[in-house]
């Protein structure tokens, strides 16, 4: 791409078509003097082109003539159409979020002091190659709330509202007088009498996890008028479950557990477990199953699924944007400069407001810097290819998949040049309406 | 040190940058041992009588058990993908050769994949005396191109005193041998955290049964029991493979490697769901299926090993390479353990990877190190130097560092001809060794929904049909 407009730039100097020119050259000298570049031209840019023109119309091993068959595959095979896809949905997003950041960057750092500093560290990421920021962001988007800072954030903020469970995976054991009641709680399988006790074993918390105040479970003691029982965490470090369903020395009691009493699917009492996982209930709880309600099991939050299937492009967008904003911010504040002071305090004299001022008067000005902007991001994203390499996980490849990549995938991992190639040449093809904008503007511009 | 044929397999991945610091530390890891091993062996050895400082001290005392020609004068080239610690041990072998026949031998680094790196420089007209291959696949490629040049007599000889036939088999293309697997990966292998299996009363288990009895166990004491790199699809389909190779037989492993059998067949059905009773329980795999499906090969070891009494997981079932990922912190053979992959079947499963020396430039010179590699001396020279294994039976089990690594090594042995090459490695790349296609991607389906076995056979068998051409 880079190297056509080069050649869109190359190719003026041979405008002096048959006539002599004023000093005189004649023509062989001047086709002399653009030897050196034509064949580099031709050797690095043309050929390479055509090359991959024609491969795209052979088969896999280039012996054979393929006809469109390339082409067809282009449209039918699913991952070529999810690239395409996800293509469409960055050409559409990336460039035009990062240049409306840039654009409000550049507007607003015009009236700050520190204004070039600041543009300085927007900038900055700019100096990071594809590769750095794409291995940059695999970490930021990690999973584990304690390696990725997006999901560390979005626990953090959710924790704020909404507490984790102290037992998020304690479960009954082998044998154990409990059953799942659905929904993530837990329910005795008989009713409780009044005057005997309840013992609710269950397995899956390890020591190091207990809630801090948990002592050693007590061995829960009749009382009459009363249901009393122990919960507690039914292992023994080293020695599996100890004695089944009955309390070790050293096993811990499920200090804060919440326990209901169920009688016809209505809770008609409820405690909590104390710190040795002992708790009592009133008489009202003869004959009612015992609940262990689902708010004592909740998983701690673990936060989003950045590189998920559904998350994961927008996700290497915003790591592209994180990129890209600076750029667009340093071309605009440059067209910013170039705007006349004049305009803008005339529009604030007639009485117009800050926000009036930037809709009807600043942007239409920037309008062209803005379109060149878009445009060049435009093209820069069409090629995309490195950050989603880099970010999307194996699992998540597919799914984050884009033509670039697919046309590697295709050509050096699963041996199809000439898909490939069918692929770089739609690519092409993509690209060159948006380019040949670009060059009419450029032309228009230096004609001005 | 490279993890064998699942780097093939990994060379399109992404996460091999990230990955990078980690291999360092493990290379520093594996450096380290070697500098013990050499430190040890000094010291039996006393000093060297050709004024060595003491990097080759351990050459000295090998047993001269093959006969090699006289080569002054020669210059031979061989080319692997190695690096670090691994290149600088397979150095030592050729040292050995050298010093032997007195020719020079060159190491040449290659990248990944090698048969490519081999392509380009054949078409300079420069391709090296010898080659590491990877697969069988590479093999049949190098041959059906006409680069790769049979075994002579010694070498054969040598090859056949040393491997059994199913490790000479797997190196030939039609009735040629063309390769010497001179080093081998053993897949079957589930490493566990010890701490937490003693917190637990959890024991080694020997069947599947057991295992999943382990797992409970583990569950109980507050440890989730198995992690699982599925973002990397390779690791899946060597649970698979494991799976499978013990439940249907060998017979119908090496049909199901060929696409004989359609991936319909009930003993895939019987697989996937055995598989589904690890992989489809909730909390027995760290991170859940979402976790897991981002986490890549060296992290899903390094978190088994790291957090105390609290890793996120206390077993993760890889190959001996996972060893360079264990921190250093954790000794391998005391807080680290091995148990070989329980029986799903009658008999535990061996699945293996290697590598191969295949010849590409035919001379005495190149059937000398062919035979060389093919000696039990050669790989004895590596095997104490640690993080190899070799095919090689006639290896002294002694000739390995430690205990960990000496019961790797003997269930391979042990498994003589029962062993089958990791079958992914033998289909074809579309199917069975590319990020987010085939066989890879339909298992990171079927890790998120281990439910659906028709369907997950079904795409399978398309994919499958679709890459084997029919």
């Amino acid at each position: 791409m880079t190297s056509a407009t080069a050649a869109g730039g190359v190719t003026p100097p041979a405008a002096p078509k048959s006539r002599k020119s004023v000093t005189g050259t004649r023509r062989m000298v001047a086709a002399l003097f653009l030897l050196p570049a034509l064949v580099l031209l031709g050797a690095l840019v043309v050929y390479p082109i055509g090359y991959s023109v024609v491969r795209s119309f052979y088969d896999q091993s280039g012996d054979g003539f393929a006809g469109i068959d390339n082409y067809k595959a282009l449209f039918t095979d699913e991952g070529i159409r999810t690239a395409l896809k996800n293509n469409i949905f960055w050409v559409v997003f990336a460039p035009t979020v990062a240049t409306a950041l840039g654009l409000i960057f550049a507007v607003l750092t015009e009236r700050v002091r520190w204004g070039t500093a600041f543009k300085l560290v927007v900038f900055m990421p700019m100096a990071i190659s594809m590769l750095a920021a794409g291995i940059i962001f695999r970490l930021v988007y990690d999973q584990d709330p304690d390696k990725g800072v997006a999901n560390a954030v979005w626990v953090g903020v959710h924790d704020t509202f909404a507490q984790a469970s102290a037992f998020p995976k304690a479960h009954p054991g082998r044998e154990s007088p409990l059953e799942a009641a659905g929904g993530g709680a837990f329910i005795t399988k008989s009713p409780v009498r009044v005057g005997e006790t309840v013992s609710l074993p269950m397995v899956g918390v390890a020591p190091d996890l207990m809630p801090d105040g948990a002592e050693p479970a007590a061995a829960p003691k009749p009382e009459p008028d009363k249901v009393t029982g122990t919960t507690w965490q039914d292992f023994t470090r080293g020695e599996g479950v100890g004695t089944l369903n009955r309390v070790d020395a050293s096993e811990l009691g499920y200090a804060g557990m919440r326990i209901e009493a169920v009688k016809d699917g209505k809770v008609v009492a409820s405690t909590t477990a104390g710190d040795d996982g002992t708790f009592t209930l009133p008489a009202s709880a003869d004959g009612a199953q015992l609940r262990l309600p689902d708010s004592n099991f909740k998983e701690p939050y673990n936060g989003l699924d950045w590189l998920g299937p559904s998350l994961v492009t927008p996700a290497i967008i915003g790591a592209y944007i994180w990129m890209w904003a600076g750029f667009a911010m340093v071309l605009i504040a440059a067209g910013l400069a170039g705007v006349p002071r004049e305009l803008l305090e005339a529009a604030r004299v007639d009485g117009a407001t800050e926000w009036q001022v930037f809709r009807r008067v600043t942007v239409p000005l920037l309008a062209p810097v803005l379109a060149v902007v878009t445009v060049t991001l435009m093209i820069n994203v069409l090629k995309i290819f490195d950050l989603v390499f880099i970010i999307a996980p194996g699992s998540a490849q597919d799914d984050a998949n884009v033509l670039a990549l697919e046309l590697y995938r295709k050509g050096f991992s699963e041996d199809q040049p000439g898909i490939a190639s069918a692929i770089s040449v739609f690519l092409l093809l993509l690209v060159i309406p948006v380019m040949w904008f670009n060059v009419r503007r450029l032309r228009r511009e230096v004609r001005r | 040190m490279r993890m064998t044929s699942s780097t093939i397999r990994t060379r399109w991945s992404p996460k091999r940058d990230k990955a990078t610091p980690q291999h360092r530390r493990a290379a520093k890891a594996a450096a380290a041992v070697a500098a013990g091993a050499l430190a040890l062996s000094l010291t039996a050895c006393g000093g060297g009588d050709d004024g060595n400082t003491g990097t080759q001290g351990n050459t000295e005392e090998t047993a001269n058990n093959v006969t090699l020609p006289k080569l002054d004068g020669t210059s031979l080239e061989i080319a692997a993908v190695w690096t670090g610690a691994e290149q600088a041990n397979f150095k030592k072998v050729l040292a050995e050769f050298e010093k032997r026949t007195g020719a020079r031998v060159t190491f040449i680094p290659a990248q990944d994949p090698i048969i490519n790196f081999i392509g380009s420089k054949v078409a300079g007209g420069q391709p090296p005396d010898i080659v590491m291959l990877p697969q069988p696949g590479a093999i049949k490629q190098a041959v059906d191109r006409g680069w790769a040049k049979p075994l002579g007599a010694e070498a054969l000889k040598e090859l056949g005193e040393n491997y059994s036939q199913g490790w000479q088999d797997i190196g030939k293309v039609g009735d040629k041998q063309y390769g010497v697997y001179y080093k081998a990966a053993n897949k079957s292998l589930i490493w566990y955290n010890n701490q937490v299996f003693e917190n637990a009363g959890a024991t080694e288990p020997e069947t599947w049964p057991d295992l999943l009895k382990t797992a409970q166990t583990v569950y109980d004491s507050g440890v989730t029991p198995f992690s699982v790199g599925g973002a990397e699809g390779w690791t899946l389909t060597d649970w698979f493979e494991n799976v499978y190779l013990s439940q249907a037989g060998p017979e119908k492993y090496d049909q199901l490697a060929r696409h004989e059998i359609k991936w319909t067949d009930p003993s895939v059905k019987d697989a996937l769901t055995t598989l589904a009773q690890v992989w489809g329980k909730a909390d027995y795999v760290a991170g859940g299926a979402n976790g897991a499906l981002q986490t890549d090969f060296p992290a899903s070891v390094t978190q088994v090993f790291t957090g105390g009494d609290q890793p996120k997981a206390a077993m993760v079932a890889a190959g001996d390479f996972a060893q360079v990922n264990i921190p250093e912190n954790m000794k391998v053979g005391t807080d680290a353990k091995v148990f070989p992959f329980p029986a799903v079947g009658d008999n535990g499963p061996v699945v293996s990877g290697g590598d191969a020396a295949v010849i590409l430039e035919d001379s005495k010179g190149a059937q000398a190190l062919a035979t060389w590699l093919a000696s039990p001396d050669a790989a004895t020279i590596q095997a104490k130097l640690g993080g190899y294994l070799s095919p090689n039976k006639n290896v002294e089990n002694s000739a390995y560092p430690n205990a960990v690594q000496q019961r790797i090594a003997k269930a391979l042995i042990d498994a003589g001809d029962d062993f089958r090459f990791d079958m992914s490695d033998q289909a074809p790349q579309a199917f069975g060794g590319t990020p987010g296609k085939g066989e890879w991607k339909i298992l990171q389906d079927f890790l998120k929904n281990p439910k659906d076995i028709a369907g997950t056979q079904a795409k399978l068998e398309a994919e499958a049909a679709a890459a084997y051409g029919g």
